[in-house]
């Protein structure tokens, strides 16, 4: 019968023949999303591009796509045979997060018809790569607190005003899939609406924000009078926050995500390399120190236990014992114990962990950076403040905080302090 | 504790926290604590015909599993001994008799027959371990003709004044050597000492040239490295399981009192700096369930990984169990270190199985060694 479907095995040696024929080896701006300049990432755009538009023409993109939008129709099994194949080799590694998850995956979910088959086929080409626009600067953790609103003037168009922030790569993307409120006089959850949208296009300035260890990969968003036709709304108006928990579902899962092509068994992308903690702990001649080895054990026992964590709250789920909220558990724990082992090669690294040397190769710069970018890992996607808070009330069971937004109409609840 | 038991695993687990419960409840446990030996022997030889001392044993020997995995079954076992602080040494008989599993030799098979049946206890005075510097063994091994001599001091010995055979490893020229000692042999002294959990009886063990035929070795002279090595993660296996339910019985009784105790008008639950608290400590309780669970099922099957993860377990709960405990003492207050109340019970357990078979500095150091091992390799 044509329609059934390739076993993952035979499906795992074609891709594996393919894979070897045709993608070279993984470059350093796949491992780390690190690039020199803005001139290197265009470069290391374009390629991605062409590397995605490589896959659809081979039959490998979208594994877990529907055929009729460019996708091959796949499991999730042969998305993760394809993923471990792909271990070693080149790939398109700016369409993972956040193109095809959550963005992609939200949209084969709420998108209509019209707004599918505009889109998808040309996510799988590789001509749009799409941003979420989340985050507001009023506010981080309360998502649903947002302020950028759309209002529908008399053509029925939307007309889109307010500020997004914290949105990755924005200023070389194409689309973005957009959280705004459309309703003031309902509370905060029932009054927000999904719309997607061109990143360039009137009415939209986008500024790029520099961290402190010098990258600017995050941008903010300003949106003057932007207008959005109506066939770009995504589900019911004011019907938003339904699409929003689904959205920041596919958020969570993330490079795990059956929709993604990342590969498995490759070090996490993150910053500049880092040298090992007894790479780092021979530098500093602190080797056959018992307390430098102290804590190259626990360092490494860190990342052991997390992973194991991990794994265990992965299985619990897919068992059915857990429920979605126990990944917060993993969330507080991943943040707490990626600080720990900052600090640590910190301490390994000594006093080289301040200056580095730019001809030297394996240099300590990441060390030194990597230790004051630390809380980053607490921060991204959700404090873990948030996701303490999850735990206590929703694994838990312990009473809600008070809050001063329940039940009251958005505009009438506080946003600053009372002055006068 | 693992998500998914076999149904064998689980009556297992089972029959073993109901017998807990029954026979050494927390306020039998509480009057108990000048008893000599912790336990009556009844006790001990009815939970060997539970399989507490078996699943680590070869069929042919007289044990088995019951899922294939022994150490993955202790693991349960362990983990209801923690949850019920019981008495008992669990952790040295299943050490001795995974030692003894394979060996031939008269007096090997006679104690290995004992520990099975509950009739014997037989502990492990580990005078030498891969943790300890070379040269600061406490115990020495060397020939003398065709015996052996043993000289030296270990302590903490568990059980050691109940024990009627000591599994007796220290340092021979060429390497570590293991040696099976009759409790009373001659030069042997046991001094019984207080110890921090009043559940468990320790003593302080010294041999002044002691002598034992070589029959009585376990292994081979000075070549026991890789054993003891094994052995040690047998144990961090168990006293990470133990541990795991101890953290595990001390959370959920704290939850329970910030359900119920009022202050301010309002359960001490719903204050957001407690509730914090509690998140920490539930994920360092799951991911010491989880890192007891990888390393009970990679030490049972043997793999490349098992000495990592048993090292990674061993020093993470280590250190995580006490703070968990301490922190659930902070949560009850001046209640939480009365002796009348039950939270004292796992604090000592957590505390005490932390600092047997190599501290979680020792364990720290042991996997940065095989990391530099393995990068040296590389």
């Amino acid at each position: 019968m044509s329609d059934e479907i390739e076993s993952v095995e035979d499906f795992r040696t074609r891709a594996r023949a393919w894979i070897k024929a045709n993608l070279g080896p993984v470059q350093g701006w796949d491992l780390s999303q690190h690039c020199e300049d803005d001139d290197e990432e265009r470069e290391a755009v374009a390629r991605d591009r062409a590397l995605q538009r490589k896959l659809f023409d081979a039959g490998f993109a979208g594994i877990c796509f529907p055929k009729e939008y460019g996708g091959q129709g796949l499991t999730p099994d042969h998305n993760r045979a394809f993923n471990e194949e792909l271990a070693g080799h080149e790939y398109a590694s700016r369409f993972a997060v956040p193109t095809f998850s959550p963005c992609a995956s939200t949209l084969l979910e709420f998108g209509t018809a019209e707004q599918k088959a505009a889109h998808l086929p040309a996510i799988l080409k590789g001509d749009e790569v799409w941003v979420q626009l989340l985050s507001e600067p009023g506010g981080g953790s309360d998502v649903a607190g947002i302020t950028t609103g759309a209002v529908r003037n008399d053509k029925g168009d939307w007309i889109l005003n307010g500020s997004k922030v914290w949105t990755s790569r924005a200023w070389w993307a194409d689309w973005g899939l957009i959280l705004v409120r459309t309703n003031w006089d309902v509370p905060k959850h029932t009054g927000m609406s999904v719309f997607i949208m061109p990143l360039h296009q009137p009415g939209v300035e986008i500024h790029r924000i520099e961290r402190l260890n010098g990258e600017s990969e995050a941008c903010q968003e300003f949106f003057t009078d932007v207008r959005i036709p109506d066939s770009d709304r995504m589900g019911e108006v004011d019907a938003g926050w339904t699409i929003g928990q689904r959205w920041m579902y596919h958020e969570r899962l993330g490079h795990n995500s059956p929709y993604v092509c990342h590969p498995i068994g490759q070090r996490k992308a993150g910053g500049p390399a880092e040298p090992s903690t007894v790479a780092l702990a021979r530098r500093s001649g602190r080797i056959d120190d018992p307390a430098a080895r102290e804590l190259i054990g626990e360092h490494r026992a860190l990342g052991i236990v997390t992973q194991q964590l991990s794994h265990r709250i992965a299985s619990a789920a897919a068992s059915g014992k857990g429920n979605t909220d126990m990944s917060s558990i993993d969330r507080v724990f991943r943040g707490v114990a990626s600080a720990r082992r900052a600090t640590i090669a910190f301490e390994l690294a000594g006093a080289t962990a301040s200056v580095w040397d730019e001809d030297e190769e394996g240099a300590t710069e990441a060390v030194g950076m990597n230790f004051l970018m630390r809380q980053v890992g607490s921060i991204g996607g959700g404090t873990t403040e948030i996701s303490r808070n999850v735990v206590a009330e929703r694994v838990l069971g312990m009473p809600r905080e008070t809050s001063g937004d329940k039940g009251v109409a958005f505009r009438d609840i506080q946003r600053g302090p009372k002055r006068g | 504790m693992l998500h998914e038991l076999t149904s064998d695993q689980d009556m297992l687990r089972d029959t073993t926290a109901r017998f807990l419960s029954d026979r050494v409840p927390l306020s039998k446990m509480r009057k108990d604590r000048d008893h000599p030996a912790g336990f009556d022997p009844a006790y001990w030889t009815s939970g060997a015909e539970l399989g507490w001392t078996m699943l680590l044993v070869s069929e042919e020997d007289g044990g088995g599993s019951v899922s294939g995995n022994g150490a993955a079954d202790l693991a349960l076992i362990a983990y209801e001994f923690g949850k019920h602080a019981a008495p008992g040494p669990l952790v040295d008989c299943n050490v001795v008799a995974s030692a003894l599993s394979g060996q031939t030799g008269d007096l090997q098979s006679a104690v290995l027959q004992g520990l099975l049946s509950g009739a014997d206890i037989a502990t492990s005075c580990l005078g030498a371990a891969p943790w300890m510097q070379s040269g600061s063994e406490s115990i020495s091994i060397r020939r003398d003709g065709d015996d052996l001599v043993i000289d030296g001091t270990v302590l903490p010995v568990e059980s050691a004044a109940q024990a009627s055979y000591l599994l007796v490893t220290g340092m021979s020229e060429g390497g570590m050597t293991q040696v099976l000692v009759p409790a009373n042999a001659e030069g042997v002294t046991i001094k019984p000492l207080k110890a921090i959990d009043v559940t468990r009886r320790f003593g302080k063990v010294s041999f002044a040239g002691v002598r034992a035929p070589a029959s009585a070795l376990v292994g081979a002279f000075g070549g026991a490295d890789a054993e003891v090595a094994r052995q040690i993660q047998v144990a961090a296996v168990i006293l990470s399981a133990e541990s795991v339910g101890a953290m595990d019985a001390a959370f959920d009784m704290t939850v329970d009192w910030a359900f119920n105790r009022y202050t301010f008008g309002r359960a001490l639950a719903s204050y957001q700096a407690l509730k914090h608290r509690f998140a920490d400590m539930k994920s360092w309780l799951e991911a010491s369930h989880a890192i007891s669970d990888a390393a009970a099922e990679a030490v049972g099957k043997g793999d490349g990984s098992a000495a990592e993860l048993a090292s990674a377990a061993k020093s993470y709960i280590g250190v995580q169990g006490v703070e968990l405990a301490q922190d659930c003492v902070q949560m009850h207050g001046g209640i939480g270190v009365t002796y009348e109340h039950d939270l004292h019970f796992f604090l000592r357990r957590v505390t005490l199985d932390a600092l047997l078979y190599g501290t979680p500095a020792d364990h720290k150091r042991l996997i940065a060694a095989m990391q530099i091992n393995q990068e040296m390799a590389a």
